[in-house]
């Protein structure tokens, strides 16, 4: 029972670091590309200077950093937990994204795009909402 | 304009679910981390590293990656992020016809919110 408990608390902890660090990683990186600009042209050496500029940001790579953080949290919680456990916990990072790009980036959200992120946030539950095994069945 | 958004979008879809599918299962072979002291930290990661489903995932997630990265110099983050909600939609159909997964009625609706959710997104530009 104890180490139950304790699995449960560790979980709960890196759950609550990934919704952390996912959406503001997710707004360095778009804070960041949008004073990287867009391509040029889609020729490959054009490619590669919109790459090189987007890796000579700094604000893309405290956005990286930010998103390692989250992925290290992400793979030590699937060590022991399910993907689809994971998943459906992490569907609150869409409106936190959304709510961050507003109140810091000064992005405009309209209506119905807010409508749409609330509607997106409930069907991950819906589809997190699932067994642990669904490819064989009890009889 | 609105093609090239839409290919970008499939790409980042496509590329990460599959990218985190095979991460799972190479976590999944590695086994489940007790011990998080550093060095021990550091050989599970050596550990992960031998495992070839990583380097899949790793490489799909990276091509994800590069894909968000060109979509959100042309986008605003509120909407790349949540429009890429669609990969479990795309989870649960691969599930669905590629693995022969039951998905339940639930999980369906679930799909189709999502769905609904990202048309919305998609039509709501400020």
């Amino acid at each position: 029972m104890k180490s139950s408990a304790g699995l449960h608390l560790k979980t709960y902890i890196l759950l609550l670091l990934m919704v952390i660090f996912g959406p503001v990683g997710d707004v360095l990186l778009g804070k960041g590309m949008k004073t990287v600009g867009v391509p040029g042209s889609w020729s490959p050496a054009e490619l590669l200077h919109f790459f090189y500029r987007a890796f000579t940001s700094a604000t893309v790579w405290l956005g990286i950093a930010t998103l390692l953080a989250y992925l290290i949290c992400y793979l030590v919680v699937l060590s022991w937990a399910d993907f689809s456990y994971v998943q459906p916990a992490s569907s609150f990072s869409y409106s936190i994204v959304a709510l961050l790009g507003h109140f810091l980036l000064g992005e405009s959200v309209t209506l119905t795009r807010w409508v749409g992120i609330v509607i997106i946030c409930l069907g991950v539950l819906f589809v997190g909402h699932t067994q642990l095994r669904t490819t064989e069945q009890h009889s | 304009m609105r093609i090239l958004e839409t290919a970008l979008l499939l790409v980042i879809v496509v590329a990460s679910t599959s990218g985190e599918l095979c991460i799972t299962r190479a976590m999944k072979v590695t086994g489940e981390i007790k011990d998080f002291r550093l060095p021990e930290l550091v050989r599970v990661f050596v550990r992960a590293l031998q495992v070839g489903w990583m380097w899949i995932g790793l490489a799909l997630m990276g091509t994800g990656f590069f894909a968000m990265l060109t979509l959100l110099s042309m986008e605003n983050v509120s909407f790349v992020v949540p429009a890429t909600a669609l990969s479990y939609s795309v989870g649960a159909y691969g599930g669905r016809l590629f693995l022969g997964e039951r998905v339940s009625p639930i999980r369906w609706v679930g799909v189709i919110l999502v769905c609904i959710g990202v048309t919305l997104v998609w039509q709501g530009r400020g």
